[in-house]
């Protein structure tokens, strides 16, 4: 590499640390992102292990604790809030004109657009870490152990970044935080119409299970779940983590096509 | 014109208002409508199988288990968005106005409250109407129907006295986490996804200390055709319903003092 292009990425390096910096404690000084974004799960998954804890007694339910099986769920629950709050972010810096004046600066687009996902990114550590503590806390089951935590983690923060970046979309195509906000419930329709509940095979109503096993998250929880019940499932982390980098893919070539129309306009 | 007729005409139209501004803006009520046919769908298609859990025993079966719940989590969230409807008129100045030429403070309550009743029939109906078509089994028998209806209306009374009573003292839209996460928190506090009888560990002590739990007792009786905790059902709501009452009438004597 010559010397020029080591000196550019050096300097596009440190453009993506100094936005990232700023949006890591932009989210991390904003506790009205912080704490719902952990009670909100953490309450689904306390009413829903409860109310939910006698469908252990179903023929075929994989596991004799329900609070293990909805254990996965909180990690698909942060990856949406790290979408709403780093595309709410991203549309308020829009909105209040600060995205214009660093459009105006010599600030290279992907470190841009890498820089402002880093508050998604340090919003998703903090969930998984908690909700990895919480289970352990509450006796849930690790069969993939130690590493299988770790992976779990792994996962969590590539799926916060991909989710996370399908939030910059929205709010780089509409410059608007209420129209982020609109997309929750589209992100949370999407939880529900998974395999969050029970087991894809033991669905029994059969539309419902055709849109579980079409719909992604169905993967991405499945992936988690099979570290926490089943131990190396190569096949469930596969495509988990398939999914995972599918949605990381989508969601930055898609975020990236947004930031260059918007960077014309500006 | 009397008393009497001022109060209505202050009922009638801020209720008239409160529908004209839901029904031509698509943005308050699609939400309303959408979200309860969405947990119909997601909890009855999706959890079908629970009613296989040994010892579930509901004779009319999953669909209308669920439909007890969605009907009353509608009409409760009815009266919330209610509530935030008050708090955007206060934030807009119109709430402010309308005290200034309203005589009868109180009938501008009334007239939330009866916008907010007849919201939630219009959301009932279409739930309704979807639980049948999705093939929801009733045994109850018109009085029971009725019943229900009943049991929906106070739930969507209490629900909207207590976001009126928040939307009053805060003034402010931003009060909106406060109108809705206590409602979210009691319903699914209650038994949502199995017979009280089922639910284990700390859930069944807190659903056998929520009112919630009672009133979707009822309303499941009623559509099951059963006479087991309907009375009890009912005195829950309608106690509901008077103490948010007295709440949303101090939230109006803060904001008259406050105007």
């Amino acid at each position: 590499m010559s010397r020029t292009r080591r000196a550019g990425l050096a300097f596009t390096l440190m453009q993506m640390g100094q936005l990232a910096r700023r949006s890591v404690m932009r989210t991390l000084r904003q506790p009205a992102q912080i704490v719902p974004a952990l009670v909100f799960p953490l309450f689904l998954l306390a009413v829903n292990s409860s109310g939910l804890s006698s469908a252990i007694n179903l023929p075929g339910f994989p596991t004799r604790s329900y609070l293990t099986f909805a254990l996965a769920v909180p990690f698909m629950q942060g990856a949406l809030f790290a979408a709403m709050n780093a595309g709410t972010d991203l549309a308020n810096d829009v909105e209040s004109g600060f995205f214009n004046r660093l459009a105006l600066t010599p600030l290279a687009a992907p470190a841009l657009l890498a820089g402002m996902l880093g508050g998604a990114l340090a919003l998703g550590v903090v969930q998984a870490v908690t909700f990895l503590l919480v289970g352990v806390a509450a006796g849930a089951g690790f069969a993939a152990g130690p590493g299988g935590a770790l992976t779990i983690l792994a996962l969590s923060i590539v799926m916060s970044v991909g989710f996370g970046s399908l939030g910059a979309f929205v709010a780089l195509r509409t410059g608007s935080g209420e129209a982020v906000q609109t997309m929750f419930p589209l992100f949370f329709v999407s939880l529900f119409l998974s395999s969050m509940s029970l087991p894809r095979d033991l669905i029994q109503t059969d539309w419902f299970r055709t849109i579980a096993t079409y719909n992604p998250v169905s993967y991405l929880i499945e992936g988690i779940r099979s570290l926490l019940i089943t131990g190396w499932d190569a096949h469930a982390l596969a495509l988990g983590f398939a999914v995972a980098a599918g949605v990381v893919a989508v969601g930055l070539a898609a975020a990236s096509l947004a930031l260059r129309t918007r960077l014309v306009r500006t | 014109m009397s008393d009497r007729a001022h109060t209505r005409s202050v009922v009638l139209g801020v209720a008239w208002r409160t529908l004209h501004r839901l029904y031509t803006t698509p943005a308050l009520l699609l939400p309303s409508l959408v979200f309860p046919l969405f947990f119909f769908l997601a909890f009855a298609g999706g959890l079908s199988s629970i009613s296989k859990v040994p010892n579930f025993h509901y004779p009319p079966g999953y669909t209308a288990f669920q439909f007890a719940f969605v009907l009353l989590q509608s009409s409760a969230f009815g009266g919330v968005f209610t509530g935030f409807g008050i708090a955007a008129d206060f934030e807009g100045g119109f709430a402010r106005r309308l005290l200034m030429a309203a005589p009868n403070h109180k009938a501008v309550l009334a007239g939330y409250a009866l916008a907010a009743l007849s919201r939630t029939l219009l959301t009932g109906a279409i739930v309704f109407g979807v639980g049948l078509a999705a093939g929801m089994n009733v045994d109850g028998n018109g009085v029971d129907l009725f019943g229900l209806i009943g049991l929906a209306l106070l739930v969507n009374f209490a629900a909207g006295m207590w976001a009126a009573g928040i939307a009053l003292r805060f003034r402010s839209i931003q009060a909106g986490p406060f109108m809705q996460i206590p409602v979210f928190l009691a319903l699914f506090l209650a038994p949502v996804y199995v017979p009280q009888s089922l639910l284990k560990g700390w859930i069944h002590g807190v659903a056998g200390l929520n009112p919630v739990t009672a009133v979707l007792n009822a309303a499941r009786s009623l559509l099951a055709g059963s006479d087991v905790h309907i009375a009890l059902g009912f005195a829950a709501a309608a106690g509901l319903g008077a103490l948010f009452v007295l709440w949303a009438l101090r939230g109006l004597r803060r904001a008259e003092n406050a105007t």
